[in-house]
């Protein structure tokens, strides 16, 4: 166990250092945005003193590096510094939204990662029969029409026609945890529509994959029945591939669900992205590209820990 | 010993169709088959023969992509080819085990070597989880595993190969199965090892009375396993005869060519009384990144012209000396030295000339050639490299190698590797370490992979390039049988050092380094008496593993073999 506890380690600390390179990338990427964030600020009618002014508030007559060494500093400490367009803190304007979309990627995989692991196994048992083919089907179409319009789909038929879920997933402090899954149930569909097909098409891939080894055939001769062939002896070898593909629909869960929160004006961080982005919100949209960096480098990092958990040889060396 | 004559399997006409190139066709084409209770059968043939298949066919099961087509198959009375698919499971693990080629690959990575014995019993119900542990403790005793308590508490990883074959062997004997299919149980074991095993199976195959169907393509070790042998040949039996007089007096011609198989030996080459070696491998250390020595102060001569045959199980560090000398694997101490002037260590550092002095044929010739790449170009590319040949030129050479390993140019110049049989890429292997107009070839287990006639086919073909075109060759090879018929000198290898080298007479007449003497007496000869006076000369547990870790580091034999 030692082993891995090292390798988790120095995985960690690769991350870190991919982080650092990335947080270089975004500052001097949002640098290189056309136009001149004062003059964004203050519009067409400021004179030359009040803008220079601003810039000097706001530092940005420094050099770029001395700017980025100082948000560098400050990022460290969770501190991004405060909203360009309401002067708040940035690490409090977007934590809360943050703290929504976790919750909603969270809610979105609890349902997708079992039903698309069952699936899987599901379609992999009676692969190339009818429910084989029903389920490939469906769930491509699902991942191929695009979240947006699956959302209004869904908000079509599941609130405007039967009325059975609201079609907007406002949130207030004092809601009961029931109540919250209830509002958020469509946003939550939607996502799981989307990422489902991935995920049970590798864990039927993955599984088939293992279907010609040795071990499967002795197992089968062994008179082993089709299903604990597939659950007990192709399934365990199979976990590296799923865990990590589970780890990247869930990255996709956390950053790639604008679309879904614009939709269904769910306060998420993407559309905190989308806000900073057009109002030329720099700190906030630094911190936000900052955030999902990090929220792939650890997925990541857990998939590479999971898949060697599940690995016998690597985890009882001889 | 008695044997009781109920019939226990009837096979009668079985064709089993195989799908490929999108029609059905038949790889089994009309097979008999009559085994009694308590009766090992020998099924043996080259690859092809389709000895796996009615293996498997034995319990009721195809394999994907092949189907049962025609006849039946009757086992104790029931008859399987009519049964439902969960009649024919029933009998699988309970009544008629198996036992797989690979007990690496066979076992899964994932569960307990216990687990995976119990799971027969547990799913038929026949022993409650810690009675069938218990069993399962016994078998391993019996099998003479070492710590037979504790050992299948460990994941197949963990365990030897030799050891893994047995537990496998012991997983079949879970259920007191009526039948065990053996399906080339030992080929991918050492000499050494293999005896452990074969004295294992002949064991516990005796005290339960159990009958077994033993496939193989090696006709000494069925010599000693079998009661009857039966030989196929391209989906058709060729004959069935009780085992001695399978081996005094077969009757087909085909049968009489598998015996005579290990008939060819070259004539054997010496030294030149003064002259520079070739290749000289000077007190060389080697390890992999990180990794621990592989090979330990490994020094020996090849010179012009001859064959040096590198032995040694696997793991002896042949294949790794192999890498040295071609620069592959730079080593941490010592030097390659060819015509007496040092080669630089790293194939990076070589020159052109350097390099096509040292050329390699590989063991798998399947995956060693690029399958999307023409005929021609595999061998055009390393003689346009070499020697700067174009256009004419250089398609007049490839058809000059072409003739050389006995293809026919205009036959094969545009073809694909995966249209030409084994035999043929192999071929093709040595044509394209030809081109580069070596002085010296590494054949790296070239044969292993060959069916024998084939095998014998490619030695002889070696042979004769050597004789003509003045080539050394360093002979890779765990089979002694090759080592007779094709070396001039022996080098012999264990745990990356070389524990003994000479001249061949020399080396098969005795007196032997005691591991050389444990690797010559290992390997089966065609006397069905062989293994059990082997046995009775060594005892039981003095066989394989055992043996070799009896050898005394400190015999006087050790330092004389160096001398």
């Amino acid at each position: 166990m030692g082993d891995i506890l090292g390798l988790v380690v120095k995985r960690l600390g690769l991350g870190l250092i991919i982080l650092l390179v990335i947080s270089v990338i975004i500052f001097f990427m949002v640098e290189l945005l056309p136009g001149d964030i004062a003059q964004a600020v203050l519009g067409q009618g400021a004179t030359p003193e009040n803008l220079a002014a601003l810039r000097k508030e706001m530092g940005l007559d420094q050099p770029a590096l001395v700017r980025y060494l100082h948000w560098l500093a400050g990022a460290v400490t969770l501190d991004f510094g405060n909203s360009i367009v309401t002067g708040a803190s940035v690490a409090e304007t977007i934590g809360e939204r943050f703290a929504n979309t976790l919750f909603l990627a969270a809610y979105a995989a609890a349902i997708a990662v079992p039903i698309s692991i069952v699936l899987g196994v599901l379609v992999a048992l009676l692969r190339n029969s009818i429910f084989d083919r029903v389920a490939n089907v469906a769930t491509l179409t699902s991942i191929s029409s695009p979240e947006f319009f699956l959302g209004y789909i869904l908000i079509l038929y599941l609130a405007v026609k039967t009325g059975m879920f609201p079609a907007i997933a406002s949130l207030s402090n004092d809601m009961s945890f029931g109540d919250l899954l209830y509002r958020t149930f469509l946003p939550a569909l939607t996502l799981v529509l989307v990422v489902t097909a991935h995920m049970m098409r590798m864990t039927r891939a993955a599984i088939i994959n293992l279907l010609a080894s040795p071990y499967i055939e002795m197992a089968r001769l062994k008179g082993a029945p089709p299903w604990k062939v597939i659950v007990k002896h192709a399934l365990p070898n199979a976990w590296a591939p799923i865990i990590n593909v589970v780890a990247l629909n869930l990255a996709y869960l956390i950053t790639g669900v604008v679309l879904v929160e614009v939709v269904f004006v769910y306060p998420g961080i993407g559309q905190a992205l989308v806000d900073a982005v057009s109002k030329r919100d720099f700190p906030v949209v630094q911190a936000c590209c900052l955030i999902f960096a990090a929220t792939f480098i650890l997925l990541n990092l857990a998939a590479d820990v999971g898949s060697i958990l599940t690995n016998p040889r690597l985890r009882h060396p001889k | 010993m008695i044997k009781s004559k109920d019939v226990l399997l009837k096979i009668r006409d079985l064709k089993i169709q195989g799908y490929s190139d999108e029609t059905w066709v038949d790889i089994i084409k009309g097979v008999d088959l009559t085994l009694h209770r308590g009766e090992v059968m020998g099924l043996i043939g080259e690859s092809g023969a389709g000895k796996s298949t009615i293996g498997a066919a034995c319990m009721g099961y195809a394999r994907d992509g092949t189907r049962i087509s025609n006849g039946s198959i009757e086992f104790d009375g029931m008859e399987l080819t009519t049964a439902s698919e969960s009649e024919r499971r029933m009998l699988r693990g309970s009544r008629i085990a198996y036992v797989a080629q690979s007990a690496a690959a066979s076992f899964n990575p994932a569960h307990k070597i216990i687990d995976q014995h119990t799971e027969a019993p547990l799913q038929y119900r026949l022993k409650k989880r810690l009675e069938a542990q218990e069993d399962a403790m016994d078998l391993y005793e019996r099998l003479r595993l070492p710590n037979p308590k504790e050992i299948g508490f460990r994941y197949p990883h963990q365990v030897s190969g030799g050891q893994l074959q047995r537990a496998m062997t012991a997983m079949a004997m879970s259920c007191r199965p009526d039948l065990i299919i053996f399906d080339e149980p030992t080929t991918a074991l050492d000499v050494t090892t293999q005896i452990e095993v074969l004295a294992a199976i002949r064991d516990i195959v005796d005290q339960f009375n159990t009958a077994a169907i033993y496939i193989t393509h090696d006709l000494a070790v069925v010599a000693q396993m079998a009661d009857t042998i039966k030989v196929l040949l391209k989906g058709r039996e060729v004959e069935e005869a009780p085992t001695k007089q399978m081996l005094d007096n077969p009757q087909e011609e085909y049968t009489k060519s598998l015996w005579a198989v290990r008939s060819f030996q070259s004539p054997q080459r010496h030294r030149p009384k003064d002259g520079v070696p070739l290749i000289s491998v000077r007190n060389v250390d080697a390890s992999y990144t990180g990794g621990a020595k592989v090979l330990d102060d490994v020094s020996f001569d090849i010179y012009e012209g001859m064959t040096v045959a590198v032995v040694g199980e696997s793991g002896s560090g042949k294949s790794t000396t192999a890498r040295v000398i071609t620069g592959l694997l730079p080593p941490s101490k010592g030097e390659v030295l060819f015509k007496g002037k040092p080669f630089p260590p790293s194939y990076k550092d070589r020159t052109k000339d350097q390099l096509r002095q040292c050329q390699m044929i590989y063991q798998m010739a399947d995956t060693a050639l690029n399958p999307k790449v023409r005929i021609s170009e595999i061998i055009g590319r390393p003689a346009a490299f070499y020697s700067g040949l174009k256009g004419v030129a250089l398609k007049n050479r490839v058809d000059e190698l072409l003739d050389l390993i006995e293809l026919e140019p205009s036959k094969y110049y545009n073809r694909y590797p995966p249209e030409l049989s084994g035999g043929q890429k192999q071929r093709i292997g040595i044509a394209r370490a030809l081109a580069a107009e070596p002085t010296f070839i590494v054949c790296d287990e070239v044969t292993s992979a060959l069916d024998q006639l084939v095998a014998e086919g490619i030695l002889r073909l070696l042979d004769r390039l050597q004789n003509e075109l003045g080539l050394a060759y360093m002979f890779i090879t765990h089979d002694l049988a090759t080592v007779r018929s094709i070396a001039d000198e022996v080098v012999v290898m264990q745990h990356g050092k070389v524990v003994e080298q000479g001249p061949k007479d020399e080396m098969f007449t005795p007196p032997h380094h005691p591991y050389t003497d444990l690797l010559l007496s290992s390997v089966p000869e065609m006397d069905p008496n062989w293994l059990t006076t082997l046995l009775e000369e060594r005892g039981v547990d003095n066989v394989g593993d055992a043996a070799a870790a009896r050898i005394d580091p400190n015999d006087p034999k050790l330092s004389d073999a160096n001398a």
